[in-house]
């Protein structure tokens, strides 16, 4: 089974939660990047933006197709990381670090005990 | 339903290929590389791909040439021994039903290599179409396909081939021994690069396989379907299913070169008209520029929001797309009407609902130096 760093919290649709102060740092798993293979477009709000929990916020483009990101909780997106305008390949590089795509101030503080740990998650992606 | 594996599915596995239903064939989409490395590496130094799920036959007889002129546009049964010629297959209405390349071994035998999921298909048009004229093999499934691309693909097979095949031409061909194993040996490729296509028994395909991965220069990795897909893409060769079907003619393709229509055979009199007649739509390049982050794809709508009545009206359709790797930006194709296909005309395509400005391009988008 493909282990996931203990650290972070996750969800069904592959994403990752990272706290970061009063904010979530949040990206997807390394499990998605190698599904979807060399990312070449990645579509983020703006800072300031509504989120809502399970809809669209984001897509990203490989070479070989289009996914959507969906927000893992309802917040408010307090940061993104705009270096992925024009590098992309970051994700593939490193989906844990310089590859995070927004923060989120969740808004439902509840909705962040539904994430998934580490050991579920891995339980998800083997099923 | 178990997908098909060819030969080579365990080395694929050993060397950490991606691997993904293909019509039915269990094929590597990428390496650990990935698509856009391997890309590279094919416009750079070489490529190594498995294509043993292309389907394969053998057409012989005193009279196959009758049969091959009947089923080809191009100048396939005429052609010297010993030369390759890319032809389409067409329906008596002009629709492609395949595209493909004749290998003329005599004026009796001619070998055929179709695309995979058009196989049984192909084969079937083949012996409808023939009438018994000749004895007709499928191949398929005992014969493997490797291709080896890139600037560095002659000199790599070459020297496994103790310097029998550098000398061929572009689309020639011959038999000979690679690293010991019997191949059909061509000068072709789908990549725009130089480069063979290596046909041979589907045992001899791990050793191959093998010979050419210890030999690999400096830079060479083995290649996915992916970059597969962006190679033949950016050196504007058409894909089947695609920007070819049944629904458009080779003329709108923008394959003329290879429809020859003084010689007859199935599918030229309605060809002979649409000439006559003057082309609706065409086939035509477009490219995004960078700047606008998106790539137009398959099944997409071009549109015009010109006609003032607040609704866009859809004037053609994305047949592929996907990013220009060594071009920049994305690039494309698109059935449009012939008057929006010329170069530099500005069009309107609908990505995920966001209207994304293109723009016509003659030619390839890659043209090796």
């Amino acid at each position: 089974m493909t282990s996931f760093p203990k650290d972070l919290l996750y969800t069904n649709d592959h994403e990752w939660l990272r706290a970061a102060g009063s904010a979530w740092r949040v990206g997807i798993t390394q499990f998605a990047v190698d599904q979807l293979g060399d990312i070449t477009i990645v579509e983020l709000p703006r800072e300031g933006d509504l989120v809502t929990k399970g809809q669209r916020f984001g897509t990203i483009e490989s070479v070989k197709s289009v996914s959507e990101l969906y927000a893992p909780v309802s917040g408010k997106v307090t940061a993104v990381n705009a270096t992925l305008k024009d590098s992309p390949e970051q994700v593939n590089d490193e989906p844990y670090g310089a590859g995070w795509m927004i923060e989120l101030e969740p808004t439902e503080k509840s909705e962040l005990s539904e994430l998934l740990s580490p050991d579920a998650y891995a339980q998800h992606v083997a099923e | 339903m178990e997908r098909k594996r060819t030969p080579l599915w365990q080395v694929h596995k050993q060397l950490g290929a991606r691997l993904i239903d293909f019509g039915g064939w269990d094929m590597p989409v990428s390496y650990p590389a990935g698509t856009i490395k391997e890309h590279k590496a094919v416009r750079e130094s070489v490529g190594l791909f498995d294509v043993s799920h292309m389907g394969e036959a053998v057409l012989r007889g005193p009279r196959v040439r009758e049969a091959v002129e009947r089923l080809t546009t191009n100048a396939v049964a005429s052609a010297p021994a010993g030369k390759a010629v890319y032809t389409l297959l067409c329906r008596p209405d002009g629709g492609v039903i395949d595209d493909c390349i004749f290998y003329k071994r005599s004026d009796e035998e001619f070998f055929v290599i179709v695309n995979a999921s058009n196989t049984a298909k192909d084969l079937e048009w083949f012996r409808d179409q023939t009438h018994s004229l000749c004895e007709i093999d499928d191949v398929s499934d005992y014969t493997a396909l490797i291709a080896v691309q890139g600037p560095k693909a002659v000199a790599l097979v070459d020297q496994l081939a103790g310097g029998a095949v550098a000398g061929l031409p572009s689309f020639g061909f011959t038999n000979a021994e690679i690293a010991g194993v019997e191949c059909l040996v061509a000068r072709t490729g789908y990549t725009g690069e130089d480069g063979f296509e290596l046909a041979c028994l589907g045992d001899g395909a791990e050793p191959l396989w093998a010979a050419l991965m210890e030999n690999l220069p400096p830079g060479g990795l083995p290649i996915g379907l992916g970059a597969r897909d962006t190679l033949r893409l950016e050196s504007r060769l058409p894909l089947y299913g695609n920007d070819l079907d049944d629904e458009h003619t080779p003329l709108e393709a923008g394959l003329g070169w290879a429809v020859k229509l003084d010689r007859e055979f199935i599918g030229v009199a309605a060809l002979r008209e649409q000439k006559q007649r003057g082309l609706t739509r065409q086939l035509a390049g477009f490219k995004i520029a960078e700047d606008a982050r998106a790539i137009a794809r398959h099944g997409y709508a071009v549109v015009d929001r010109s006609l003032g009545t607040g609704e866009a009206q859809v004037i053609g359709t994305v047949t592929s797309g996907g990013p220009g790797i060594c071009v920049g930006g994305s690039i494309g194709l698109a059935y449009v009407p012939v008057a929006r296909a010329r170069p530099g005309t500005e069009l309107t395509i609908d990505c995920r609902g966001k209207d994304i400005p293109a723009t016509v391009v003659a030619g390839k988008f890659y043209k090796r130096t």
